[in-house]
């Protein structure tokens, strides 16, 4: 019971952490991408939307690559931690959060920006309000963040190594189970799981409910 | 109070507006006249100062675009669009916004909001969402915004085009009233002559990227300086 509960909180904080650095990354990146005026622009929104369906298997891979001891970064030792699948979950996460950032802001009437500038907005005032505006939509972008790490197997299964009361998660601990015919427990398991990303989600969207009902 | 001269604006390496000379007093409306396309909108955006210009000089109170500091020079302006574009959030909240973003202390603000959302005949609206208003109602919840800044400079981009023709000219009638007793100096871009003839103390005629002529309505209408500007006033 008690491995339980430590898998479902590692589950939780890894990737809570994944999708709040992601967000840390991915709004004033998707900002700058919807907003900016440059060469490439149209080049780097086709990687991010690329990203977006980025395979955590081959995530896995690479930040494995980069993180085992012969690798790039080994001398971190970071392999087989916690810190190691956050890493994972943020490269498959932050890709969703900018490309539907992006998406958001690029869905506002572009003469918002120059009337808030005609306003007097400061330029970081101008991209708040605008972010504002966006709220729903980015709030979407957050979800799907989530979404996308929360469920995730292979990234965290390469790179953390399903290791018993270190690395192990609720999707990793499905598959264990699932491989050792406890069928069972996959499915607790895998109840679990949907019934936390449910309530997640469901608070999510009552937030995102309550901004649409305000707006109306 | 603003002079332009020899100013050259281009958009994607093409030239699309001209001005060799122009300044407007303090407390003068200017109605800039022209038909669609003219480039009337772009010496409004670039007044502004959003939009760069290629050549030539702006120069507020003897000093050069160049030489003002960007934000501090679009905070001595306010800027009405075509369309309302306000925020989604309460009239109050949207008359107030340029204020905030000034750092103007709440009560002020709230006085202000009350003062100017009263001249512009929306002030039983202040609790409302931005959504719920009509068009006019919208509009002029963007004029009180506006003038809550007080501003140096106030520019108009056709600010009644978007509304029904009965509304556009109350709306009309109501800014005149409050144009005159504020004596703000404003630049107001319009494609109806008769409208510009109403606001404006002097009409600048803009006509293919080029500003044609400036003059009193009567003076442009009795002396036309060559013949765009000529069939210009015929058509309308």
């Amino acid at each position: 019971m008690s491995d339980i509960f430590e898998i479902t909180l590692l589950s939780l904080q890894v990737s809570t952490i994944a999708t709040l650095v992601s967000l840390v990354i991915g709004l004033p990146f998707g900002t700058w991408l919807a907003l900016g005026n440059f060469r490439g622009r149209s080049l780097l929104l086709s990687i991010v939307n690329t990203g977006m369906a980025l395979p955590p298997v081959v995530v896995g891979l690479v930040v494995a690559m980069t993180l085992w001891r012969s690798g790039p970064l080994g001398s971190l030792r970071l392999i087989y931690t916690p810190a190691a699948i956050i890493i994972a979950q943020t490269v498959i996460s932050a890709p969703v959060v900018m490309g539907l950032t992006a998406a958001a802001l690029a869905a506002l009437d572009p003469r918002l920006q120059q009337q808030l500038l005609g306003l007097g907005a400061s330029r970081l005032q101008m991209i708040w309000y605008l972010w504002r505006e966006a709220r729903l939509p980015l709030l979407a972008a957050l979800m799907a963040g989530f979404g996308s790490v929360i469920s995730e197997v292979g990234a965290s299964m390469m790179v953390g190594g399903n290791i018993r009361g270190q690395t192990r998660v609720l999707t990793t601990a499905i598959v264990l189970e699932t491989s050792k015919g406890e069928f069972e427990k996959a499915l607790a398991l895998s109840a679990l799981l949907l019934t936390l990303t449910y309530l997640i989600n469901l608070a999510l969207t009552l937030i995102q409910q309550k901004g649409k009902s305000k707006s109306q | 109070m603003i002079e332009i001269s020899d100013l050259l604006i281009k958009r994607n390496g093409r030239s699309v507006l001209q001005v060799d000379s122009l300044h407007v007093k303090r407390g003068e409306t200017l109605a800039v006249v022209g038909p669609n396309g003219a480039g009337k909108s772009t010496l409004l955006l670039t007044l502004a100062h959003l939009l760069k210009p290629a050549k030539g000089e702006i120069k507020l109170h003897n000093k050069s675009l160049k030489d003002w500091n960007e934000l501090e020079y679009r905070r001595r302006i306010a800027f009405v669009f075509q369309d309302p574009l306000l925020m989604d959030m309460t009239v109050e909240q949207n008359i107030g916004l340029g204020l905030k973003f000034r750092g103007v202390e709440k009560e002020h603000i709230h006085t202000q909001v009350g003062k100017w959302s009263k001249s512009m005949g929306v002030d039983s609206l202040l609790g409302r969402r931005a959504g719920q208003l009509s068009g006019g109602e919208a509009q002029r919840v963007s004029l009180a915004r506006a003038f809550v800044l007080e501003p140096e400079l106030l520019l108009m981009d056709e600010p009644f085009s978007a509304v029904d023709p009965q509304t556009r000219g109350q709306l009309l009638n109501d800014l005149s009233s409050v144009l005159a007793q504020e004596h703000r100096t404003t630049i107001f871009v319009t494609h109806n002559l008769k409208e510009a003839a109403q606001m404006g103390d002097r009409v600048a005629v803009v006509i293919g990227g080029e500003l044609k002529q400036a003059g009193t309505p009567q003076e442009i209408k009795s002396n036309p300086i060559d013949s765009s500007v000529e069939k210009f006033l015929k058509e309308l």
